[in-house]
């Protein structure tokens, strides 16, 4: 008999049927994965299970017995835990206090003190079993994504958690990251643990699951034994279609749009996050910079921007505007996190289009804005970038993240820059908008434009770039070019081990 | 020189505690509100009421502990709105506290002339007196200073370690920074932020409750318009600069109370300094530690965002 048996779950939202009838069940010693685009219902499904919402029909068995948890507080006396995608913790808190944080038994006499030395304790016998290395007296704020996912994994666990749910756990995380959750994983279900892996990339789910279950537009399109389907079987299973890789032609480089040498550059708490960083970049090629997150890339594409200081070294930008008004014009920046820094999403997309290029024509004098050139060029935008939106007029938050990415790109490339810095572009898209984003990046350089590319996928790197250039911890490690190199020799550098000679294919 | 010293004697760090006290309780209160989530800037207003139904209190019962029981009571129903207002229907916390101490300075003013009438404004009521703590008075220098006080001065003291226990060494105390840091991950391990920050906002208008009662019948025994002077305001700068640490809190309102007492003694004594600058002096102080140490401290994440199940 499985741990938990879901059927015929449906979940409607005002307008929308999230999960239509929708069969999964979970075993003991098993990790099932729950494959699916974005917006497929996935989350939804595990929400209705962890008592977060109500399933309008259908019914749910744990260990053969029909529940229907109200509230969190029911699925976690249940025996469920769940890692949100984002994480629930409360930063200024520490690791044991966010561990306990709500529970009655934070001290076994039953008195309201805390007893956070017995649970630490506790808490790092559990870590120690599954390879879950964690400092308990940290404050979550001061780690890295990958011990706070760690911290989620461990608050489940300390509640005795027989069946755990990980929501996109792997989006956050680089890939030797990735290798150690796996890890984990298996010991989970090893020990007798259900696990539920909530992804949409393909390889992931193929390596770590048992079986997956494919999600396409809230129906359940089938389930499968990993080890009797193959990427493109599921591909087809998720996305209704095959999916066909971008074909990159060979680059012909042109005249020099980029020139670093020794740069440097500090981050917002004052360290050195780029240090002595050289490489030039030329129209009408793709550099990618690979890297863990957190290496200075950030940092790098800032500074390149305009929007960061350069502390030391040489940043010439030959071929484009001397002045840095302008020179905003001629480079299209696609920074890292469009909720932040991308869009403002109380506006709307109109406003948010025509954002860089208010006080000059066509959409503007520096005194007035023509509003209806802006709309109609968003209009326009909507079409040629085919982004889902009713009109011009919604607030960028009412978009999927996806047609929130290609509204940024329809900004920044309508403006025809020479360069374009694209940080992690296709970050939380599904396979389509993906898909989508790459060959309107490799349409743009085979147009003459140069663009950065950072980026913590290794796939997405190796796909698009001509030139790759490694960083680690503010260093670049080597430049090599893309078609010959491994991935292998890219990940090995990113961890830092390779070194420049060791790994030099041909720098320029 | 010789001026400014002579202001320096036990009677004046006496007055510094005493003053100090109603502020210590309103900080206190804030620092619990705060750290839930919840901005309650209707902190004056609150102090208000309370100074009012205590001075009823003891009047009609005849008792000061009760009047000043009453005064908490009435802290907490006020406090009670705001948390009505802003945590129930999700409104704008500063425009729900704004209310309140207007609603405070209205209806205290309009109340004393109904109740005591026209003539009588200013009667004074059954008030408390100063408690020596038997031996400990006696003590050369810290005896005056620190055993000769109100019993409510001992009592606000205490309240600061016991509130810093609560907040950081307690169940409660990780429910409440979870409810202001993100409500969200709190309820996802089954802590209900809106009771959490519902609690908080009614404890915290007891305690600025206690403060504006202690000022009525510990300081003027009477009620005065507008006796609270902006001290509720006072008190958000104090756990700001306290960095929403009862200690820290507690050293503000030293400060402060250091401050006013200075001002008294400045006019008792006659400095050569015109009474209107020295009475400008703690709100001066107030301004120049938020400038000072205002722009840096971050309170909790949370704080100010309405809740909403989703
Ligand atoms: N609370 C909600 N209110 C309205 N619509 C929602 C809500 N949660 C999810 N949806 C919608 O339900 C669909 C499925 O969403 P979700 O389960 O989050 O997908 P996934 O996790 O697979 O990306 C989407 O169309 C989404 O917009
Ligand atoms: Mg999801």
């Amino acid at each position: 008999m499985p741990l938990l048996r879901m059927e015929r779950i449906t979940k409607t939202f005002p307008g929308v049927v999230a999960n239509d009838r929708v069969d999964f069940a979970v075993d003991r010693g098993e990790i099932h994965a729950l494959l699916g685009e974005n917006g497929s219902g996935k989350t939804t499904l595990m929400n209705a299970l962890y008592g977060l919402h109500r399933p309008d029909s259908g019914r749910m068995l744990l260990d053969g017995e029909e529940v229907g948890f109200t509230s969190p507080i029911d699925a976690i006396a249940a025996g469920i835990g769940m890692v949100h995608q984002h994480f629930m913790l409360v930063p200024p808190l520490t690791v044991v206090e966010n561990i306990v944080l709500g529970l009655k038994t934070a001290n076994a006499r039953g008195s309201p003190l805390l007893d956070l030395r017995t649970a630490a304790a506790r808490i790092r016998e559990l870590a120690a079993a599954h390879g879950l290395d964690i400092d308990t007296d940290a404050q979550v704020w001061q780690l890295p994504v990958g011990a706070q996912q760690r911290v989620e994994i461990l608050k489940a666990l300390y509640r005795d958690a027989d069946l755990l749910i990980l929501d996109e756990p792997t989006a956050v995380l680089a890939p030797s990251e990735v290798e150690h959750l796996i890890g984990v994983l298996r010991s989970l279900a090893a020990s007798g643990k259900a696990i539920i892996f909530i992804s949409h990339k393909l390889n992931e789910v193929m390596e770590v699951a048992d079986r997956i279950s494919v999600l396409r537009g809230g129906r359940l399109a089938g389930t499968v034994a990993a080890a009797e389907t193959d990427p493109s079987e599921l591909a087809r299973l998720m996305v209704g279609r095959d999916i066909v890789p971008p074909r990159r032609r060979s680059s012909r480089p042109g005249a020099p749009v980029l020139w670093i040498e020794d740069l440097s550059v500090r981050d917002d708490r004052g360290l050195r996050a780029v240090d002595g960083v050289g490489f030039s970049l030329f129209e009408g090629e793709i550099l990618g910079i690979a890297g863990v997150d957190g290496n200075g890339q950030k940092e790098l594409t800032e500074a390149i921007a305009g929007v960061r200081a350069v502390e030391d070294g040489r940043l010439d930008l030959p071929g484009l505007a001397p002045s840095r008004g302008a020179r905003f014009r001629d480079i299209g920046h696609v920074t890292e996190d469009r909720h932040q820094t991308g869009l403002l999403m109380s506006f709307r997309l109109w406003e948010n289009l025509a954002l860089k290029s208010s006080g000059r024509p066509p959409f503007g004098s520096p005194f007035w804005l023509r509003v209806g050139a802006m709309r109609d060029a968003t209009v326009r935008a909507i079409e040629t970038f085919s982004i889902k939106a009713p009109g011009p007029d919604i607030p960028a938050s009412v978009l999927s993240g996806g047609n929130q990415q290609k509204l940024v790109l329809a900004r920044e490339l309508g403006l025809g820059p020479k360069l374009l810095l694209a940080a992690q572009p296709t970050r939380g898209l599904d396979v389509g908008a993906t898909e989508y984003v790459h060959r309107r990046l490799l349409a743009a350089r085979d147009d003459g434009m140069a663009i950065l590319l950072v980026s913590t996928e290794l796939d997405e790197i190796l796909a698009l770039s001509d030139r790759i250039l490694v960083m680690y911890e503010g260093r670049a490690m080597g430049q090599v070019n893309a078609d010959e190199v491994t991935r292998e020799t890219i990940g090995l550098m990113m961890s830092g081990i390779a070194s420049r000679e060791a790994a030099t294919g041909s720098a320029s | 020189m010789e001026m400014f010293f002579g202001l320096l004697d036990p009677d004046y760090f006496a007055a510094t505690i005493r003053l100090a006290t109603p502020l210590l309780f309103a900080t206190l209160g804030g620092i619990l509100n705060e750290r839930a989530g919840i901005i309650n800037i209707g902190l004056e207003g609150t102090m208000l009421m309370a100074a009012l139904t205590g001075v009823f209190g003891a009047w009609f019962i005849g008792s000061p502990w009760l009047g000043f029981a009453c005064g908490v009571v009435a802290g907490a129903l006020v406090a009670w709105i705001h948390a009505f207002v802003s945590i129930s229907l999700g409104a704008n916390q500063i425009v729900s506290g704004t209310a309140i101490n207007l609603l405070g300075l209205g209806l205290s003013s309009f109340l004393i002339r109904i109740v005591f009438g026209l003539k009588e404004q200013q009667r004074v009521v059954p008030h408390f007196d100063l408690v020596s703590l038997p031996l400990l008075a006696d003590l050369p220098l810290l005896g005056p200073v620190l055993f000769h006080q109100h019993a409510l001065v001992y009592v606000a003291f205490l309240l600061v370690p016991v509130l810093w226990v609560i907040l950081y060494r307690t169940r409660w105390g990780l429910m409440i920074t979870a409810a202001g840091e993100h409500p969200h991950a709190a309820s996802s391990v089954g802590i209900d932020p809106l009771r959490v920050r519902y609690a908080c906002t009614v404890l915290s208008g007891a305690l600025a409750g206690a403060g504006g009662a202690f000022l009525s019948l510990g300081q003027l025994h009477f009620f005065q318009d507008e006796m609270v002077a902006g001290r509720g305001f006072i008190a958000l700068a104090a756990l700001i600069f306290g960095r929403w640490n009862p200690v820290g809190g507690m050293i503000a309102c030293l400060i402060f109370g250091a401050a006013d007492a200075l001002q008294f003694r400045g006019q008792a004594v006659g400095l050569a300094i015109p009474h209107q600058f020295m009475l400008m002096f703690p709100y001066v102080l107030t301004l120049a530690i938020l400038i000072v140490v205002g722009g840096k401290s971050q309170g909790p994440a949370a704080i100010g965002i309405p809740y909403r199940r989703n």
